[in-house]
This record gives structure tokens, C-alpha cells and sequence, in this order.
């Protein structure tokens, strides 16, 4: 088993002068594991990444990649991993082919390997047609998918995707993790950020990261059944703001939350808590039009332990 | 070092220079508008020459002579000398660049055989300086003397005898094309030196700005491979502009050509080095465009045009100036242009320049390796 360790980061720790942006994160995974990294802006998420990159140096702590100290050689780690940055990572002003060979270029990648990583590349993005379009003509999904294909040329045994779907369309960010998960099934370990709460669900663990610190880390069921100790009732009514008041520190209710124009309540018991809490509402006059249990999110688990504040924007 | 991300770099940096029509142009005109500018509007006229005289004769001739040296803005006159060995310890102390001296028979040449000849004694230790004050004397002398003629003859109620001020002209002219040939290896000095460090400058600030550079950085590529790969195409740009310049400056200005091309191009060639190892040091230690560039533009125009020895003759500065002009690559490529343009030199004849050059070209491109740093932080 410990010959299936990918990553292995112990304490890890980024300061940035005074200011600590990776507070003593540590984590496993191993092959074919999809890892999550789920926080609000500012986390520390891609620069753990960066870390684990040989990008940035840690201030203390380490981290092995592949079985490579990250620290101490760099450049070995980066010929076992792929990476798709925060930013654009593609050339805009080359086409398709040019960014292929150029990435297969600098990745060492040649001759009858090339083509034949090439070609997996173009198909994968569905692009085959289009090799000798300019990547600024491709559209969000595309150009996505082409920087995955471009990011494992060199089929890195380690893939690190710094929030690859943001600002692409439900349609092309499904087909995307269809991809991810056909890599992960090769063996591939991949390392992924999103905000998405909906993509968290799709990775086999989830590591929450908020102020810098590794928060919770576990499957997403995992997760919910650790963070949330109780049961979640949803609550719609004409004046949601008026009912977070009354429901705040209300008897029954742990904790209460907005979820767009309803709100989620952390009760023990969902059956016996909804009584009291229908009667204050109608204490205060306030109207509902439904009031029922739901399964937790986590959306739900990331309120609980991060706090409003750190609620992605839907 | 791997050849296959060698050319992956420089085939992706070809790609880019040449999908950008509008950047090309101006690496390839830019040049040619300097060279233009520069060959045209470089104006190395002489003013205040210090200037010592002697007048053998003493006659009112003499002396309407040495007022027009006097009057004219080319030269001040500073001293009167009485003998010879005045004069050259004047010349000696540096108290003056060139020394007039009136023959003792100056009036009577002049009126017997229509032309007197007046000794212009120089020193040559920057002989463009001597050079163009000398072809200043001669126009001095020629206007002068012409005046001189033209009221005797008056005088004598003579007819005016062919007043040489077409010859004047002509000394005009010519000392024009004089001055223009030692200052055409100058400008082509500078133009190289201002684009080659342009063509690089801008080549790692841009995968900055745009973002690449941190993908870039993930990969195995190296800072040397990276250095070479984004360098190679830019050098041949360069090589393509030094040919552009050269062509100006022979067939254009009509420069004297006397060397080969084989040591013009060798020499060139490790100019380029040396310029576009600095650009790209510039723009990896710099990580946005428009600094990058500017720091390249002052980084190259301010030292070599004070500092090459094209504008102002470098034995003329003060001893510690003329230590810093050792750190200006134009200097050498400078004297290397005047060697093989004027003298013929051949590259056994610039060993010395060319040895500074190359040490130049290592130390810059290990600088320029070292601050191309394959970490973000
Ligand atoms: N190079 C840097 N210098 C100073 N502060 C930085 C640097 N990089 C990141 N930070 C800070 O570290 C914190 C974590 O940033 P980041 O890892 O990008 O967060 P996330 O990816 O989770 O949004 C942020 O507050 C950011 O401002
Ligand atoms: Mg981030």
C-alpha cells in the first residue's frame, strides 16, 4: 500500500513575510485518487499546489511527490506531474498542434510517442478537425480540455488542476470530470481545487482548507455525517431575512444558514424540532410555504466548518 | 541540456514572432528608421576648439586671418605663441587642439601665387576630433584668405580674382562625408546595441503577463534550454538587422569599406550575444513588458551613446569614466566597426576586443541563466 503513496505532505507550511498562507497541512493520497481542495479565496489552496509543484519553496515542513522530495529536487518532480495553473496555461496565439508540440517539446516527448500522445491529447478534447485552430478562436470548454490534453502528454503519474472548470458551462465542466475520472482510472492521481460544491461531490476526498489550515479531510459522506451531527430542514417563506432572525439562537436549533432564497437549519431531530420551530415562526408572524427534511449537503458541511464568510458565490 | 526542448522553445517563439505581423515590422524597420535618424541628424560638429596661434609675419593680412580663426564658432582662440617650442608645448599641456601657425612670407604668396599656404600643427590623439577641426582650419583659412584677396584687389581697383568661396563649399562637402564615415561605424553600433537588447527584453515578461510562465515553470524545462531556446530565433532576427544596418552604412552614407565580411560577421555575431544575453537578463529579472523594455532602452542608449566612444572621444574623459566605459559592450564593438571599416582589420588585429567581447558574452549569459529563476516565489 505505501508503495501507492503519490503524495505525502507533512506540516506543510507557507509564509509569505508575516503573513501564513499554509499552516501545517498534512495529507496522503495515492494512486488513482481524486483529491479535492475545497475552501473560500484566499485558503492557501493553489499555494499548496505550488508547493507541491516544486513552484514555491515551503517554509518549513515537506512534501513528497511521486516519492520526490519537492524541495530538494524540483526538477525530477516535475517530469512526474502535470499541471494546470490558476491562469490560462495555454499559448492563445497558437494553434491547437503548435501548443501540442510545443508542450510535447519541453516535456521531452518524441518521435512515434509524441504522435501517438498527441493524437490520445486531440481526441480527448474532441478537437480532431481542429488542429490547425488558433486557441483564441476555441471557446471556454475547449480550451480547458486542450490544456488537460496538453498537461499529459508526458503521462505524469501526478496531475495538479488549480480550478480547471471556472467560468465553463455545466455541459463542457461535466465532460471535463468525465475525462478526470478516465485518468484516475488509469492510475492517474489527480489534485484538483474548485468552488463548485456540486464537482466537490465528484472526488473520492475532499480536503477543506480555510485560513491556511487542512480543516476536514475525508469522502464526501464521510464528511457529512462528521461535520453535521443532526439533521437539515429546509425552510422557504416570502421574507427569508426575517426568519433567519427569529431562528437564530431559537430553541431546537443549532444553527441556522441562507442557501439562496431558503434557509437550511441544523436541528438534532428533524421530526420533533420542526413543531417548535413552525410555532415561532408563527409567533413572529412569519409565513412559510414549506418546511421538510433533506439530506445534507456539502454545501452544508463547508457552512459548518467555515462559516458564512466562506460560502462560494453561487 | 536537451536539443528536443531547445528547438520546442524556439520554434514556439519563431511561431509567435511571425504570427504577429505588426512586432516583426518593427524589429525589421526599427533599425532602418535609427540608421536613418541617426545617420542624418547625428551631428558631431566641433564648437570651441581651443586653438593656439602663431604669426610669423605680423602683417595686417596675418592678423585678418587669425580674427576670422577668432571669430569663427569652430574655434577659441586661447593663446598667442611667440616660437615654435611654444607651440608645441601648448599642444603638449593640452592647453590647445591645433595650432595655426602664419608663415613668416604669408602676405606675399598670397598676393604672387594666388595661394598661401598656412600650417595647421594638431593633436591626433582622437583623430576624429583632429580630423574634423582640421577640415574646419581649412575652411577658416580658405574663406579668410579669399576676403583677404578680394580687398586688395579692390584696393588695387583690380578685377576680383576667382574668390575661392566655391572651394569653400566644397571643404564643407567633403569634410561632411569625412566626418559622416567615422561616425556611420558609431551609429551602427548603437542601433545593434539598442535593438538586440529591444528584441529580447521582452520575451520573459510576456509569458509573465500572459500567465504561461507558470505552466511553463512546471515543466522539466531548464533556465538554459529556456535561455537558448528563446535567444536562437531573436539572433538570427539580429543578424538580419546587422545586415540591414551595414548595407545603410555602405551603400547609403557611403562608408568606406575596407575589411571582409567573414570578421564583420564574426564580431556581429558576438555583439548579438552579448545584447541579447543582456535583454534577456533584463527581462528575467523584470517581470513586466513595459519595464522590461524601457529598462533595456535606458540600459543600452545612455551608456553607449556616452559611453562608447562615439559621441565623446573616450581619452578625452576623466580616468574614472573611462574605466566604466570598459563595462559598455558598444565600446568594443565600436572599435572593432572603426578597425574593420577604416583600417581593414582582420579578427587576429582585434584580439583584444573580441577576447573583451567574448568575456562579456559568458559573463551575461551565466548572469542571465542564473536570474531566470524556475521558481514563482
Ligand atoms: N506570492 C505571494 N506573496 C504574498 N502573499 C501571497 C502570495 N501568494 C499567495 N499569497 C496569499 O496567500 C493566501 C493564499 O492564496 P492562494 O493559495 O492563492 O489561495 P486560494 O488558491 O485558496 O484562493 C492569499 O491571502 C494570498 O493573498
Ligand atoms: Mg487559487
Amino acid at each position: 500500500m505505501t508503495g501507492d503513496i503519490r503524495i505525502r505532505a507533512d506540516k506543510l507550511t507557507k509564509r509569505f513575510g508575516d503573513f501564513v498562507a499554509v499552516n501545517a497541512v498534512s495529507f496522503e493520497a495515492g494512486r488513482g485518487e481524486i483529491m479535492g481542495f475545497l475552501g473560500p479565496n484566499g485558503a492557501g489552496k493553489s499555494t499548496t499546489i505550488r508547493i507541491l509543484c516544486g513552484l514555491l519553496r515551503p517554509s518549513s515542513g515537506r512534501a513528497e511527490v511521486a516519492g520526490l522530495d519537492v524541495a530538494r529536487e524540483p526538477e525530477k518532480v516535475r517530469a512526474n506531474i502535470g499541471y494546470m495553473s490558476q491562469k490560462f496555461s495555454l499559448y492563445d496565439d497558437l494553434s491547437v498542434m503548435e501548443n501540442l508540440s510545443f508542450f510535447g517539446g519541453v516535456y521531452g516527448v518524441k518521435g512515434a510517442r509524441l504522435k501517438r500522445r498527441i493524437a490520445f491529447a486531440v481526441e480527448m478534447a474532441g478537437l480532431a478537425g481542429r488542429e490547425d485552430a488558433v486557441v483564441s478562436d476555441l471557446s471556454g470548454g475547449w480550451k480547458q480540455r486542450l490544456a488537460l490534453g496538453c498537461a499529459v502528454l508526458h503521462e505524469p503519474k501526478i496531475l495538479f488542476l488549480d480550478e480547471p472548470t471556472s467560468g465553463v458551462d455545466p455541459a463542457s465542466r461535466r465532460r471535463f470530470w468525465d475525462l478526470i475520472y478516465a485518468l484516475a482510472g488509469d492510475g492517474v492521481t489527480v489534485v484538483i481545487t474548485t468552488h463548485y460544491m456540486d464537482e466537490a461531490e465528484y472526488c473520492n476526498r475532499i480536503a477543506l482548507i480555510n485560513g491556511g489550515r487542512l480543516v476536514a479531510l475525508g469522502s464526501p459522506s464521510e464528511l457529512k455525517r462528521s461535520a453535521i451531527r443532526g439533521e437539515i430542514l429546509l425552510v422557504e417563506g416570502d421574507d427569508p431575512g426575517a426568519m433567519l432572525e427569529a431562528l437564530e439562537g431559537a430553541p431546537g436549533v443549532r444553527d441556522v444558514a441562507p442557501f439562496g432564497s431558503s434557509l437550511h437549519i441544523v436541528v438534532d431531530d428533524a421530526a420533533r424540532d420542526r413543531a417548535a420551530i413552525e410555532a415561532r415562526l408563527a409567533e413572529r408572524s412569519l409565513s412559510w410555504s414549506r418546511i421538510e427534511p433533506i439530506k445534507a449537503t456539502l454545501e452544508d458541511v463547508f457552512v459548518q466548518l467555515v462559516g458564512e464568510g466562506g460560502k462560494a458565490a453561487p | 541540456m536537451m536539443l528536443r526542448r531547445v528547438r520546442a522553445v524556439a520554434q514556439k517563439e519563431i511561431i509567435q514572432i511571425l504570427r504577429d505581423p505588426r512586432s516583426l515590422m518593427v524589429v525589421l524597420l526599427m533599425p532602418l528608421m535609427q540608421m536613418a535618424l541617426l545617420g542624418y541628424g547625428v551631428n558631431l560638429d566641433i564648437k570651441h576648439v581651443p586653438a593656439c596661434v602663431f604669426d610669423r609675419e605680423g602683417s595686417q593680412q596675418s592678423q585678418s586671418l587669425l580674427k576670422a580663426f577668432q571669430a569663427s564658432q569652430y574655434f577659441s582662440v586661447v593663446e598667442s605663441e611667440r616660437t615654435y617650442a611654444d607651440v608645441t608645448r601648448a599642444i603638449d599641456a593640452g592647453r590647445c587642439k591645433i595650432a595655426i601657425v602664419v608663415p613668416h612670407d604669408f602676405s606675399e604668396t598670397l598676393a604672387n601665387a594666388n595661394a598661401a599656404s598656412v600650417q595647421a600643427i594638431l593633436d591626433a590623439t582622437d583623430d576624429n576630433t583632429a580630423n574634423i577641426a582640421l577640415g574646419y582650419a581649412q575652411a577658416v583659412i580658405g574663406a579668410a584668405s579669399g576676403n583677404i584677396q578680394l580687398e586688395r584687389a579692390q584696393a588695387m581697383g583690380q578685377p576680383p580674382p576667382v574668390v575661392p568661396a566655391v572651394a569653400e563649399y566644397r571643404v564643407w562637402y567633403n569634410e561632411d562625408l569625412v566626418s559622416r564615415n567615422y561616425i556611420m561605424p558609431g551609429v551602427v553600433a548603437l542601433v545593434m546595441a539598442l535593438v538586440g537588447a529591444q528584441l529580447t527584453s521582452l520575451t520573459i515578461s510576456r509569458e509573465w503577463e500572459r500567465g504561461t510562465m507558470e505552466v511553463l515553470v512546471s515543466t522539466p524545462v531548464t533556465s538554459l534550454e529556456l535561455m537558448a531556446g528563446k535567444i536562437l530565433p531573436y539572433f538570427v532576427i539580429g543578424l538580419i538587422d546587422a545586415a540591414f544596418c551595414l548595407m545603410i552604412a555602405v551603400f547609403w552614407f557611403q562608408a568606406p569599406f575596407r575589411g571582409s565580411i567573414s570578421t564583420l560577421f564574426f564580431t556581429t555575431s558576438l555583439f548579438l550575444v552579448v545584447v541579447l544575453g543582456l535583454g534577456y537578463f533584463i527581462s528575467a529579472s523584470i517581470k513586466s513588458q513595459v519595464g522590461a523594455s524601457q529598462i533595456a532602452l535606458v540600459a543600452t542608449l545612455l551608456p553607449t551613446t556616452l559611453l562608447s566612444g562615439f559621441a565623446f572621444p573616450i581619452e578625452q574623459m576623466p580616468a574614472p569614466i573611462q574605466w566604466l566605459t570598459y563595462l559598455v559592450p558598444a565600446r568594443y564593438y565600436f572599435s572593432i566597426l572603426k578597425s574593420i571599416f577604416l583600417k581593414g582589420s582582420g579578427i587576429a588585429d582585434l584580439a583584444a576586443p573580441i577576447a573583451a567581447l567574448a568575456l562579456y558574452a559568458a559573463v551575461v549569459g551565466l548572469l542571465a541563466a542564473r536570474a531566470f529563476k524556475k521558481t514563482l516565489g
